[in-house]
C-alpha cells in the first residue's frame, strides 16, 4: 500500500539523522511562533478576526477588486486581469518588449512559481534574478522550494557554502552564514543596480487605498524596485482585504505565525509609480474563482501563505517538502493540489494522520486537516483510492456490519497471536515495518459480559 | 441518568481490560451503567480511509443500540469523537438525525464535568506520562491544545491527581501526534513509525514509567514501537489508572 508522497516519504526517513535535523529545525520555528503568539491576549480572536475578514472579501471579490482597480488606477497604476497562469505570463513579457528589457530582479512570489513564470521567461531568452536569499539559493542550486516562506530550509549551510565557491569563487570551506550573506549581498548589488524591470509579490492588497503591501525580512524587495523604472507587482485575487483596519490584523498575524517574529523586518506598501516610472499591477485568478464554488474548501482562500501549518504537521517536518508532488507542501498544499487537479495530485492526501494541529495553527482558521479527511472521501469515485484499503474498509464492514460474524470472529482472533513470526512479519505487513502486533484477548469484552463475568 | 458503556471493537477485542475498568469505575461511583450487548464498530477505519458510506450501517446500529439512554460513555476519545462530529453528517445523508453525538462523552470528559468526580479511591504509586491524543484534544476538547492561546488545563491532569501516590509528567511537545492515524499507520508506515519512535522518546525523557490516556488506539501503536524496540516504558489506559484497587 502506498502513494507517491509515502514512498518519497520513506526515502527522507532511511536517513534518519537528515530527518531529525528537519524536524527538530522546523519544530524550532513552531515554537517561537507559539512564544510569539502566547505575547498577544487577543491572539485568538485576531484569528477569528482574520477568519471573518477573508470569508467576507472573498465573498465580495466582485466590488472590492474593482474597488482595488479603480484606487490603483487613480495613484497612476497600471491594472492588468489574469485569468490563469499564461495569461500572467504573457502580461509580463509584453510589459518586458515594451521596455526592451533584458533582466527582471525579483523578490520570492509563490504565485509566479504556481505560474511558471520564470521557466516560461528563461525560454524567451529573458534572464530572471531571485533576490530573496533562499530563493537565489534555489536558483542557483537548480532546485525548487522545499517550504514557502523558507524555500531553502532543507539545504545545509555547508551544503550552500560549497555550492558558492562555484558560482562566486567563496573562500573554499567556509560556510559561515554571515560571510556566505555578506558575499551574495556584494553580488546582488550589482543585480540590484543593473536590472531593467523589477518585480513583487504581494501579501496583501487593500482595496480602499489601491495600494499593495510586501513583506519580507531582506530588504530585497525594496531594494529590487529602488533602481529600475518599471515595477510588476502581481497578487492571487484573494490577496485583496476591503482596507487598513484589516490590513492590520492580517500584519500582526503573519510574522508571528511565520517566523515567530513580531513583525518582518520591512512591511513595504507601494502605492504609486515614482516619479518617471510605471507600477504594473497583474490581479490572477488561475483557479481562485472555482474554489469559491466549491463550498467544503473554500476556507483555502483564507490561507496568507505564512506556512506555519507545515512546520507543526508531523508529517511534513519527517518528511519534507519534496516528498509531496505538489509545489506548495503540507496540508495547505495538499489540498491546494487538489483544488488545482484532484486526480493529479491524489498522492499527497495520504500524508496526513488528521492529528488537526495545522487547523488550530492556522492563523486565518483554514480547517485543513478537516478537508483532507473531505477529499479522502473523494478518492474513490476519483479513481485515486487506494485498492487495499477499499479492500480493507469492505471487509471490514462486512464484519461491523454483522456482530455474530465479529463475534465470532473474535473468538478464532487469538490464534493469530500463535502465528510464527516469519507469517506474520512479511514484507506485506506494513503494520510490522517497525511495530509489533497487538496480541488478541482470549476473550472479548462482549463474550465476558455475556458470561457474566464482569462485575 | 442511565448510561449505555461504548466499547469499541478493537478494545472489545485487544483490551477488553479497558472496557472492565471502565465498566467497575463507573459502577463504583453509584452510576447506572449497562453495556448494549453486540456492539462492533463506530466505522471510523473506513471513513478515514476515505470511505465514509461504508460506515453507515455502523453509525445506524450505534444509534439503534443506544436509544433507550441518556449517556452514551466510552473509553476511546478517537471514537467518541467520531460518533460525536461524524456520524450526524453520515447520518444526515440518509435523512436520520444523529442523536448519539449530542449524549456521547469520553469517559474521562464524562467524569470530569458530567459526573464532576472530587475523590477516587485508586492508587497508583508509578510515573505517568500523559499522551494528550490529538482528537481527545483538538475534537473533545480534554486538554488545552498547544497551538492556540488559552489557558492550559488538562482534564485527565485533573483526574490523576485524584490517585494516591501517582506522579505526573507530559512529554515537551505536548501534544504532538504519535503517528497512529488509523489506516495511516499503515499507508505510510515510515512515517507513522518515525512518528511513534519520537512520541515514545519524548514520554521516556520525561522519566515515566508509565505513557498513559484516554485513547488506546495510540497506546497500542506506541506499545508496538515499544515492544519491537525494547524500550523502557509501559502503557496503560487512564481508566486502569483510575479504577485501580477496584
Amino acid at each position: 500500500m502506498s502513494t507517491k508522497h509515502s514512498k518519497a516519504a520513506a526515502s527522507f526517513i532511511a536517513n534518519r539523522q537528515q530527518e531529525a535535523w528537519h524536524d527538530e529545525t522546523l519544530w524550532m520555528v513552531r515554537a517561537k511562533r507559539d512564544k510569539m503568539s502566547r505575547s498577544l491576549p487577543e491572539w485568538e480572536r485576531l484569528r477569528d478576526l482574520a477568519r471573518d475578514i477573508k470569508l467576507y472579501s472573498n465573498s465580495h471579490l466582485d466590488t472590492l477588486l474593482e474597488e482595488f482597480e479603480r484606487n490603483a488606477t487613480a495613484n497612476g497604476a497600471i491594472v492588468h486581469w489574469a485569468k490563469d497562469a499564461a495569461e500572467h505570463n504573457a502580461i509580463v513579457e509584453e510589459i518586458l518588449k515594451q521596455h526592451g528589457a533584458h533582466t527582471l530582479i525579483k523578490s520570492k512570489s509563490m504565485l509566479t512559481e504556481e505560474c511558471g513564470m520564470n521557466e516560461y521567461l528563461f525560454e524567451k531568452g529573458y534572464d530572471i534574478i531571485e533576490s530573496d536569499l533562499g530563493e537565489r539559493i534555489l536558483q542557483w542550486m537548480n532546485l525548487k522550494p522545499s517550504h514557502i516562506v523558507m524555500p531553502a530550509i532543507h539545504i545545509k549551510r555547508q551544503e550552500v557554502g560549497k555550492m558558492m565557491e562555484r558560482v562566486l569563487g567563496t573562500e573554499p570551506g567556509n560556510s559561515d552564514p554571515t560571510y556566505l550573506t555578506h558575499s551574495v549581498r556584494k553580488d546582488m548589488r550589482r543585480k540590484f543596480l543593473s536590472a531593467d524591470v523589477a518585480m513583487t509579490g504581494a501579501n496583501f492588497a487593500v482595496a480602499s487605498t489601491g495600494e499593495i503591501v510586501v513583506c519580507t525580512n531582506e530588504g530585497n524587495a525594496d531594494m529590487g524596485t529602488s533602481f529600475p523604472k518599471v515595477h510588476i507587482a502581481t497578487f492571487g485575487l484573494e490577496k485583496i482585504v476591503p482596507n487598513r483596519a484589516a490590513l492590520g490584523v492580517f500584519t500582526r498575524l503573519l510574522a508571528r505565525s511565520g517566523t515567530g517574529q513580531p513583525i518582518t523586518s520591512y512591511t513595504s506598501h507601494y502605492r504609486k509609480p515614482k516619479e518617471g516610472s510605471e507600477f504594473h499591477i497583474i490581479i490572477v485568478d488561475n483557479g481562485r474563482t472555482d474554489i469559491l464554488a466549491q463550498p467544503d474548501h473554500i476556507r483555502t482562500l483564507n490561507c496568507i501563505r505564512c506556512g506555519q501549518c507545515m512546520n507543526t504537521c508531523p508529517v511534513y517536518r519527517r518528511t519534507g517538502g519534496y516528498s509531496y508532488t505538489y509545489f506548495i507542501p503540507g496540508p495547505i498544499g495538499i489540498n491546494l493540489g487538489m483544488l488545482r487537479n484532484p486526480k493529479e495530485y491524489a498522492d499527497n492526501v495520504s500524508a496526513c494522520s488528521l492529528c488537526l494541529s495545522c487547523s488550530n495553527v492556522c492563523p486565518a482558521k483554514v480547517d485543513l486537516g478537516e478537508q483532507i479527511y473531505r477529499w479522502r472521501q473523494k478518492l474513490d469515485e476519483l479513481g485515486r483510492a487506494s485498492g487495499e484499503k477499499k479492500l480493507m474498509s469492505a471487509g471490514m464492514k462486512f464484519l461491523m456490519d454483522r456482530p455474530a460474524w465479529f463475534n465470532t470472529a473474535l473468538k478464532f482472533a487469538p490464534l493469530a497471536n500463535q502465528m510464527p513470526r516469519c507469517l506474520v512479519y512479511n514484507g506485506l505487513n506494513d503494520w510490522g515495518k517497525g511495530r509489533e502486533m497487538p496480541t488478541f484477548a482470549k476473550e472479548s469484552f462482549n463474550e465476558m459480559w455475556k458470561k457474566n463475568k464482569i462485575k | 441518568m442511565k448510561i449505555g458503556l461504548f466499547i469499541p471493537c478493537y478494545i472489545n477485542a485487544v483490551y477488553p481490560e479497558v472496557g472492565v475498568a471502565s465498566y467497575k469505575l463507573l459502577k463504583s461511583l453509584g452510576l447506572d451503567v449497562d453495556y448494549p450487548l453486540d456492539q462492533t464498530c463506530c466505522g471510523q477505519p473506513m471513513a478515514n480511509a476515505g470511505f465514509e458510506k461504508k460506515s453507515l450501517e455502523m453509525a445506524l446500529r450505534m444509534e439503534r443500540l443506544f436509544k433507550e439512554y441518556d449517556y452514551v460513555v466510552g473509553p476511546s476519545a478517537s471514537c467518541v469523537a467520531f460518533v460525536k462530529e461524524n456520524h450526524p453528517g453520515i447520518l444526515e445523508k440518509k435523512g436520520h438525525v444523529c442523536m448519539n453525538s449530542k449524549k456521547i462523552y469520553d469517559i474521562c470528559e464524562f467524569l470530569h464535568d458530567v459526573v464532576k468526580v472530587k475523590e477516587l479511591k485508586a492508587e497508583f504509586p508509578h510515573k505517568v506520562s500523559i499522551h494528550n491524543s490529538c482528537h481527545g484534544v483538538r475534537e473533545l476538547h480534554l486538554s488545552s491544545p498547544s497551538e492556540q492561546n488559552i489557558p492550559y488545563y488538562s482534564k485527565l491532569r485533573d483526574l490523576l491527581s485524584l490517585v494516591k501516590g501517582i506522579e505526573i509528567f507530559e512529554p515537551k511537545r505536548m501534544d504532538e501526534c504519535c503517528g497512529f492515524g488509523g489506516m495511516f499507520a499503515i499507508e505510510e508506515p515510515e512515517v507513522s513509525v518515525c512518528m511513534g519512535q519520537d512520541k515514545v522518546k519524548d514520554h521516556i525523557s520525561t522519566g515515566a514509567e508509565y505513557i498513559t490516556g484516554a485513547d488506546s488506539s495510540c497506546l497500542m501503536h506506541m506499545g508496538g514501537v515499544i515492544k519491537r524496540d525494547g524500550l523502557p516504558i509501559k502503557t496503560i489506559h487512564i481508566v486502569e489508572i483510575l479504577a485501580s484497587g477496584l
